[in-house]
């Protein structure tokens, strides 16, 4: 899948993948795709959580392994 | 007058009628202003140590991400998580028998060891709460977990509102220039309740 950008949040624990998607996704403009790939397995539910609050779209949320691979399109 | 039971019958009818549009109406009101509403949230932290600091940081920096109003009012012990420096914040094992005591380092079999030491000896040994915060440490960020600084500075950046306890600043004897310039206001009880009335989520940590 196309992306504008990437956020590495390997290794990083609640609340943190979803405090640094908020603000990588802070410096975006409307419409662009963030990619996030994170180890914390808690990530899965709380991004699914987080983009319906916010009302940005979450595209995909795959699990490949030990990493959880995320696109969320910006509102 | 053979016009009055017409009239109470008309009556009837409207009132009936006001009052089922009136429910249709006031439901589509009340869900539109629900979804609109900004949540929001206030916390009163009363808790001074390293362990203690994470669930109102937690939670009033993620919500501050989720585009929440969120106001967090530090009072008695509390007040320790708005000083400029936190690195003299502690955790204590001592008489809290649900914290696990394991080593962040060595071979897995070792990790897994949980070393209970017993109260009194905790207790008589020089420098055991400073030992335990050290291993504490070493454990968070093995573990990926936020520091208690960065965790603030996140809700500081989501907007969160920090508030001091005036009364409590005065009875421990601090100054405003101890605590972090982000803190706006100083306040006490009174202030906080009405924030509290109108929050959609209030919680004492």
């Amino acid at each position: 899948m196309d992306f504008d950008k990437e956020l590495d949040a390997r290794g990083l624990n609640c609340p943190l993948p979803i405090l640094k998607s908020k603000k990588s996704l802070t410096d975006m403009s409307s419409g662009q795709v963030l990619k996030i790939v994170s180890t914390d397995p808690g990530s899965v539910k709380d991004m699914q959580a987080f983009c319906k609050q916010t009302g940005n779209e979450l595209l995909s949320s795959v699990e490949e392994g030990k990493t959880y691979v995320f696109f969320v399109r910006k509102k | 007058m053979g016009a009055t039971p017409d009239t109470d019958v008309i009556d009837a009818l409207i009132r009936q009628r006001v009052d089922e549009i009136l429910s249709q109406k006031l439901e589509e009101k009340l869900a539109e202003l629900k979804a609109n509403k900004t949540p929001s949230m206030t916390i009163i932290a009363t808790k001074g140590t390293l362990d203690w600091a994470y669930p109102p940081f937690i939670l009033a920096s993620t919500a501050g991400a989720l585009g929440w109003d969120v106001s967090v009012f530090f009072t008695f012990y509390g007040l320790q998580l708005l000083r400029k420096d936190l690195s003299d914040l502690k955790i204590s094992p001592l008489g809290n028998p649900g914290m696990p005591m394991k080593m962040p380092f060595g071979p897995g079999w070792f990790k897994g060891i949980n070393w209970n030491i017993p109260n009194a000896v905790q207790a008589i040994i020089p420098g055991f709460e400073s030992f335990a915060t050290t291993l504490m440490k070493q454990t968070i960020h093995n573990n990926g977990v936020a520091g208690v600084e960065e965790l603030r500075d996140a809700c500081v950046e989501g907007g969160v509102n920090l508030i001091g306890c005036q009364m409590t600043v005065d009875l421990f004897g601090f100054t405003h220039e101890d605590f972090i310039p982000e803190v706006k206001e100083y306040c006490g009880a009174a202030t906080f309740l009405p924030m509290a009335k109108d929050a959609d989520v209030t919680l004492f940590i």
